[in-house]
């Protein structure tokens, strides 16, 4: 099935299982169209590889239209690849150029170990929520809806935040493998309202205490974070969650 | 009409129904709901919210996904909002005027009782969304902002941007978390259930497979939720996750669980035309869009000019000609058959031609002109004015117009959009009682699993309400009368003969499927699949398509289990032997869809049979004869007997439905 004319060479990431070394094959692919999704490229290469009778790539995907956070390719050295604010499984093949060379890996961290090819174990970010990213709030508590106003700014901001699609790209971005844009993400939106202040404190600390014991690393600022970040959430939670943090260890809300 | 199937519907005034029912279901006790397990399988709006919900009562969880975490469920694609009668806008909004609007979009096909607890709880929904830090959409006063959608003349829709479904689901996901840490709730991540394990007549747990290691679980509960979501995947092609899939609610169905009117499916009107045939999925653009765009195609055919070219005279609004009274705004099964009408008239734009314009211009022109009065600019220039039209519709739609963009390779800010219809979601689904239990004692089903709610056309924004509904404010009180029986029944242990006789049934079918090593892929099969069901069981159906549809797809079956080849192991994570499970219990889908198909005599909502329709091409309803809930009771390989439960309007008259 050819729909297109262009020709790319791809290096994939190979790994059995989580136990085995992986190494970086490379393939063929041919008469690609450039209306093709980046995924939809692989989809061709797997049914490929079926018919010679070879095990197909695996790699994690669901929605395949940019919310979900399920899609994790590290390509050509840019988790996504090469678009800001796009998601790999919104990428299309016309963001590339026939004849070239497309080096494909999964996430790199030691919190996001590898389960097969270019699928990753990202549990250690529901962790993380468990810990404390939520407001505790149980069903059937709730007062009116519009009997707390909520300035349309704060509202837009925890909205900016709440954006995160958990994919750890973020993670994958950083030199130091650190979580600190999804976490600050959630203790941003949460600390932004209202409803999120009785709790304000002890979920900066419990998050925090919890993406250290999984071992992320630490931020050292360089940016890439948000720069990565398929839904360009901003450093400025960063620097919000240092102060929350700063605050809750020194038991101001301020 | 032979009706072995008890809605139990409570008696009484349709308003009080649920108030009274709710004051004397029978309750379990704090003590008691610490020792009774329940099983939810699915995370997704029902699941994840019916999961923490029940473990804040204090019932042992165990919950299960497919995904690598909960929050992945496909209800996070959901856009364009959620609705609730809370009448904020004061434009006459009710409980009683959502329950109407549902009942007449569903064509007259979903139970009063249930529609109208529905409606009663969506309130609620808001409520508690709110309190959990879920930032909908303000307005400057900081109160919550709505807007309008299909089949209504209110505006009830609550929404965050274009992305109401993921702020909704990481809401639930949250509280979900919460029980997880806590350890009320146990997560099993990239597990997918293979079968409902049967003891004594009742539901007594699940075979799951670790996705990751290959490895079947046994896992029991005193009950087992199916949250899993809808079936649309059967056609291929359709807005739905890769993922999603019907296989937990088809192993049910194969244990016994009815399933109902399996072909009210859902054609979404504006959706992003196929490209080409490497598509491998569908993307939705909102309904929420038709707020502000205009939909037309060119009043001659086969007009090659482009969009913005075509004078305003020669363009066709067949929507605001035909239905005057809703406009754009009409359900979406009226406006996908209309879209489908003109082009199948040769009327269709772009390439393909299998597409028609929704266009923007008229909003950022009016909302450009709003924006010059605001900032007194009374000269401003056409520029000037598009520009500040643009920003608007920007906040409003963005993130759907850079979708659009990154998908098509054009601006829709410029040019008008090319949609066109696409399957999306799933009326049918396993049949349930109004406590939300299958006919399987201790099964339930939530959400779009089940069928329960939305007749046969589903209002824009009532998918995110009824999953919610479902979880949070009904099963908590409905699994009572069930559970309540329950208490004196002790954890039965996974090595009774019923688990290891279901755990050797599920390994058996895996062997089978390794085995065939022939030569076509599950994704060649499902691509197939998907052609006979677009083609003869899709937007327009009639009966000798139908015949040859189910001739068809028991060939292809036969086909499937000679010729299919699954590369890999089972004893590993393996997505293609997970693929091939599902694709296989697709194809059985499929044929009892063109059966439920061929059964009903009429066309009514989604569910358009070309040999019933009106001089006016509209759906043309048998009251007479199919006023009834079609329940489809599985007895063996492609025989299902059918158990009709008649719909009974006390309050509702019924009438042909009209958006003109």
């Amino acid at each position: 099935m050819s729909e297109g004319n262009m020709n790319i060479t791809l290096k994939v990431w190979r790994q059995k299982n989580k136990k085995t070394s992986g190494k970086l094959e490379t393939y063929q692919v041919e008469g690609i169209s450039e209306d093709m999704s980046f995924l939809e490229m692989f989809d061709v290469l797997n049914e490929r590889l079926v018919s010679e009778g070879t095990e197909p790539i695996a790699f994690d995907h669901d929605c395949r239209e940019g919310i979900c956070g399920m899609c994790s390719m590290y390509i050509n050295g840019q988790p996504h690849g090469p678009l800001q604010g796009v998601t790999t499984c919104q990428l299309h093949m016309r963001s590339f150029k026939n004849g070239d060379t497309i080096v494909v890996e999964p996430w790199r961290s030691v919190a996001f170990p590898v389960v097969k090819d270019l699928v990753v174990d990202r549990s250690s970010f529901d962790r993380i929520i468990a810990s404390g990213g939520y407001i505790s709030v149980n069903t059937g508590n709730a007062q009116d809806g519009n009997s707390l106003p909520i300035p349309k700014d704060d509202a837009d901001k925890a909205f900016a935040a709440a954006a995160c699609i958990g994919c750890g790209a973020c993670v994958s971005a950083c030199k130091n493998a650190s979580a600190m844009l999804f976490v600050s993400a959630k203790v941003s939106q949460l600390a932004l309202l209202p409803q999120g202040q009785p709790e304000r404190q002890d979920r900066a600390m419990k998050m925090v205490a919890q993406m250290d014991a999984e071992g992320f690393g630490s931020c050292t600022n360089t940016g890439a974070c948000a720069a990565e970040c398929p839904k360009e959430i901003s450093l400025e939670n960063i620097a919000r969650l240092n102060r929350e943090y700063l605050g809750a260890s020194l038991g101001s809300t301020n | 009409m032979s009706n072995k199937l008890d809605a139990k519907i409570p008696e009484g005034p349709l308003s009080d129904k649920w108030t009274k029912y709710r004051s004397t279901v029978p309750l379990v006790n704090p003590a008691n709901k610490r020792s009774l397990e329940i099983i939810v399988v699915g995370t997704g709006l029902a699941g994840a919210s019916a999961a923490a919900t029940l473990a804040e009562l204090g019932y042992k969880v165990k919950a299960f996904c497919f995904q690598d975490s909960p929050r992945r469920a496909h209800s996070i694609a959901a856009q364009g909002g959620i609705n609730a009668a809370k009448n904020y806008q004061n434009d006459g909004d009710s409980v009683y005027r959502l329950f109407y609007d549902t009942i007449k979009g569903g064509d007259y096909r979903a139970r009063e009782g249930n529609v109208h607890r529905l409606a009663e709880v969506s309130g609620n929904i808001i409520d508690q969304c709110v309190a959990q830090g879920v930032p909908f959409a303000r307005e400057y006063g900081g109160l919550l902002s709505n807007r309008s959608f299909g089949g209504t003349q209110v505006q009830r829709t609550f929404y965050a941007a274009g992305q109401t479904g993921q702020q909704l689901l990481l809401g639930a996901y949250s509280g979900l978390e919460r029980q997880v840490g806590i350890g009320n709730v146990t997560m099993y991540t990239r597990h997918e259930m293979l079968d409902v394990v049967m003891i004594d007549g009742k539901a007594r747990g699940i075979i799951a497979k670790n996705l990751v290691t290959g490895e079947l679980e046994r896992h029991f509960g005193h009950a087992v939720l199916l949250c899993t979501g809808g079936y649309g995947n059967v056609f291929y092609l359709s807005t739905n996750a890769m993922g999603s899939n019907v296989t937990a609610a088809w192993k049910a169905h194969k244990k016994g669980a009815n399933f109902a009117n399996p072909c009210y499916t859902q054609i979404h009107p504006t959706c992003i035309p196929v490209s080409g045939d490497h598509q491998s999925k569908l993307t939705l653009m909102s309904e929420s869009l038709r707020n502000d765009g205009r939909i037309w195609v060119p009043k001659q055919k086969d007009d090659k000019r482009a969009g913005n070219d075509i004078p305003e005279e020669e363009r066709d609004y067949y929507l605001e000609r035909r239905y005057p009274a809703f406009g754009n705004l009409v359900p979406r099964d009226i406006a996908s058959r209309a879209a489908k009408e003109r082009c199948d008239a040769g009327y269709g734009v772009g390439a393909s031609k299998m597409a028609v314009y929704l266009d923007f211009a008229f909003a950022i022109d009016r909302y450009g002109k709003i924006e010059a009065n605001k900032k007194n600019m009374h000269d401003a220039s056409k520029e000037q004015i598009t520009e500040m039209g643009r920003a608007v519709v920007k906040e409003k739609y963005g993130n759907l117009f850079d979708m659009y963009k990154q998908i098509t390779g054009e601006d829709p800010y410029v040019l008008p959009m090319r949609i066109y219809p696409a399957v999306h979601y799933t009326m049918g689904g396993l049949w349930v009682d109004y406590n939300l239990m299958t006919n399987v004692p201790g099964l339930y089903a939530l959400g779009e699993a089940n069928f329960s709610d939305h007749g046969a056309n589903r209002l824009g924004a009532s998918a995110l309400m009824q999953g919610l509904a479902d979880g949070y404010f009904v099963i908590p009180y409905t699994i009572g009368s069930y559970l309540s029986s329950e208490i004196r029944t002790k954890s039965i242990p996974t090595d009774h003969p019923a688990f290891v006789e279901a755990e050797k049934a599920v390994q058996d079918r895996i062997n089978k499927l390794i085995n065939i090593k022939g030569k076509q892929s599950p994704e060649s099969f499902h691509k197939r699949l998907g052609k006979i069901m677009w083609d003869k069981c899709g937007m327009a159906r009639n009966e000798k398509g139908l015949k040859e549809a189910i001739a068809e797809i028991q060939a292809l079956k036969k086909e499937f289990w000679s010729d299919l080849r699954i590369m890999g192991d089972a004893d590993e994570f393996n997505p293609e032997l997970d693929k091939a499970g599902r694709v296989a219990d697709f194809i059985e889908l499929g044929e009892l869809m063109c059966v439920d198909a061929l059964n009903r005599n009429e066309s009514c909502g989604g569910h358009f049979r070309e040999e019933f329709q009106t001089e006016e091409g509209e759906a043309l309803r048998d009251d007479e004869n199919y006023m009834y809930v079609a329940a489809w009771e599985y007895e063996g390989e492609s025989k299902w007997n059918l158990n009709p439960e008649p719909l009974i309007y006390e309050n509702i008259k019924i009438a042909q439905r009209s958006y003109k």
